[in-house]
């Protein structure tokens, strides 16, 4: 870890209460979904993580508490150095204070999160779906979303595979 | 809050009230849909602009026709097969997605490459980044009616593209680089063919530059149109060429290299206005560059393996299967299960000629990778067209989607 990385681990743990793991040679700071907005600032702000390079979430369906894992990369121009923050979400509902007011790059990002995770994203000003069609159903990137395939139906047995068929409309929201 | 842009849709006025300014649902200003199927939207984009006259006051990109479901296919696959997925994603640079996917797996697992797979990876990695600026090239001055221009920069894609048949057997999606190395050495015609390459091309740009960079017409239709200020660069996450045009002079190949990019001499090309013409004149230069570290790179070219000899992760060479049981037990292994992957994230990030393309790889201690997430810069990129759109005319919108660069695969995934 460099010397700025180490001021940053020290920082917010002070202030945000943040866990810190390392995996190879990359820093990661742990925080609770209503700090987010107000860490990112503080990184922006205070340490010049200037460019949010990435966000994105993990499912880690069945488990429940936490089931997802909100990702984000930043990066700082004037260091050269990047760091990530990683935000626990519980299952049921999921939702997270929006970055957009701090990183307008985040727009899509956290649409593209809504779309395929189903996460909500408080305080954003257009959450719609941006890669699926805005009238689909269920969220594809969740764990328990089938891939997809087709069974081939026949008339005997049509009522059967029907019953287990893997349509994505049988998988309801939340 | 946002319950009302859950189910908004977009096909009746009804539906994009909120997304459009009171002026347009009163009638004072016009919607006009622009795409998926326009020849000048590079793909599959499709616009929705508001205009006043022949002005653009708002206008909002709508994507997701490519859409593929790359990272979820990904998740289905293992290590080795999810990699012919990332061909797939970025079209024109496909050695690249290669790249940072096997740079990735490579972070993940702790694997080494070997000195000469790193070189030929950056020769390959160079090449194709020159033939995606030639596609580039043919097709932005396609839309600003310079034909010509377009034979000329696609008879030099050809040659690249023979060069990748040449390793990898296939023109586009090439998969010849391998967790761990490459999938085989390059055959002996190789160094030859890019030799001859470094030769001709020069005078090629110099034939590109003959027929626009002093062309009345093309500077007429790119100077001072889409002016991108360094601020709102950074602000916006804008990588690559456009965020070199406006003056911040940031490569990742210089900043945090890879794949022994620290070895070889080249310049950043930059430039300070930040508009559509500058950020011609960065990617001309960024090719003149790529060649030279081409050269350098053939030049120093060392001999060896081309193959990590980490038999746990790579399959070990046809002429060891007949002969050691270790071998067989190894490629049997690695073709039918995999290789585990420990539990934990990587997020690699390397510069593609649209800017920078991270992946972030999770392991779960399991042969599959548990997610798999692209940041592509064509995705990051195209946010800001909305910024630089407003107040030009709807002729210049054309200018501005070519001077991102985007490609539908790479937006879309």
């Amino acid at each position: 870890m460099s010397e700025l990385v180490d001021k940053v681990v020290e920082a917010l743990r002070s202030r945000f209460q943040a866990e810190v793991s390392t995996f190879r040679d990359e820093t990661t700071l742990w925080l609770k979904a209503q700090q987010i907005v107000d860490a990112c600032q503080f990184l922006r702000d205070d340490f010049q993580f200037d460019m949010l390079e990435d966000e994105t979430a993990v499912d880690y369906w069945p488990q429940e508490t936490p089931r997802f894992h909100v990702v984000y990369q930043l990066y700082s121009y004037p260091h050269n150095e990047r760091i990530s923050l990683r935000v626990p979400l519980d299952g049921n509902a999921p939702s997270i204070p929006s970055i957009v007011s701090i990183f307008p790059n985040a727009n899509w990002h956290e649409r593209e999160i809504w779309d395929l995770f189903g996460i909500r994203f408080e305080n954003h000003p257009d959450l719609r779906r941006i890669l699926m069609p805005h009238d689909w159903e269920g969220h594809p990137l969740r764990k328990d979303y089938p891939l997809g395939y087709e069974e081939v139906m026949f008339t005997f047995n049509f009522d059967e595979i029907d019953g287990r068929k893997p349509y994505a409309k049988r998988y309801p929201e939340g | 809050m946002t319950e009302k842009y859950e189910h908004i849709d977009e096909s009746t006025l009804d539906g994009m009230r909120t997304l459009v300014t009171e002026e347009a649902v009163e009638g004072k200003t016009v919607l006009l849909n622009m795409g998926p199927q326009h020849p000048s939207t590079h793909g599959v984009l499709r616009l929705l602009l508001e205009l006043d006259g022949e002005f653009v006051v708002n206008c909002i990109p709508d994507i997701g026709f490519l859409h593929t479901g790359v990272e979820k296919n990904m998740e289905a696959k293992t290590y080795t097969k999810a990699e012919v997925m990332t061909d797939r994603l970025d079209y024109l640079n496909t050695v690249g997605n290669n790249l940072v996917y096997c740079l990735a797996v490579e972070k993940l697992v702790d694997l080494d490459v070997p000195p000469r797979a790193q070189a030929i990876r950056v020769i390959l990695t160079e090449l194709q980044r020159i033939a995606s600026h030639l596609v580039w090239l043919g097709t932005h001055a396609l839309d600003l009616a310079a034909m010509s221009v377009f034979l000329y920069c696609f008879r030099e894609r050809e040659m690249i593209l023979d060069i990748l048949e040449m390793c990898g057997g296939q023109r586009m999606m090439t998969t010849y680089f391998r967790p761990g190395g490459l999938w085989r050495d390059v055959p002996v015609e190789f160094e030859d063919a890019v030799r001859h390459f470094i030769k001709i091309f020069p005078a090629r740009i110099k034939e590109y530059e003959d027929l626009l960079t002093n062309n009345p017409l093309f500077i007429e239709r790119t100077k001072h149109i889409g002016v991108l200020k360094p601020e709102d660069a950074i602000r916006w996450g804008v990588t690559g060429p456009p965020l070199r045009a406006s003056g911040v002079k940031h490569d990742l190949r210089k900043v945090r290299p890879y794949s022994g990019y620290e070895q070889y001499d080249f310049e950043v090309a930059t430039h300070t206005d930040g508009d559509t013409y500058a950020r011609y004149l960065v990617r001309i230069e960024e090719m003149r560059q790529s060649l030279r570290i081409v050269e350098q790179a053939l030049n120093k070219l060392p001999y060896g393996p081309v193959k990590s000899n980490n038999r746990k992760f790579v399959p070990p060479p046809r002429s060891e299967i007949g002969t050691s049981m270790e071998a067989l037990i190894h490629h049997f292994k690695l073709w039918t299960e995999g290789f585990p992957a420990p539990k934990g994230s990587v997020y690699v990030a390397v510069e593609s000629p649209r800017g920078e393309l991270g992946v972030y790889l999770e392991g779960d201690g399991g042969p599959k990778p548990y997610r798999v997430h692209w940041r592509t810069p064509s995705f990051v990129n195209l946010q800001v067209l909305p910024l630089l759109a407003k107040g030009h005319l709807v002729a210049d919108l054309i200018a501005l989607i070519g001077t991102i660069d985007i490609v539908l695969g790479d937006v879309d995934r």
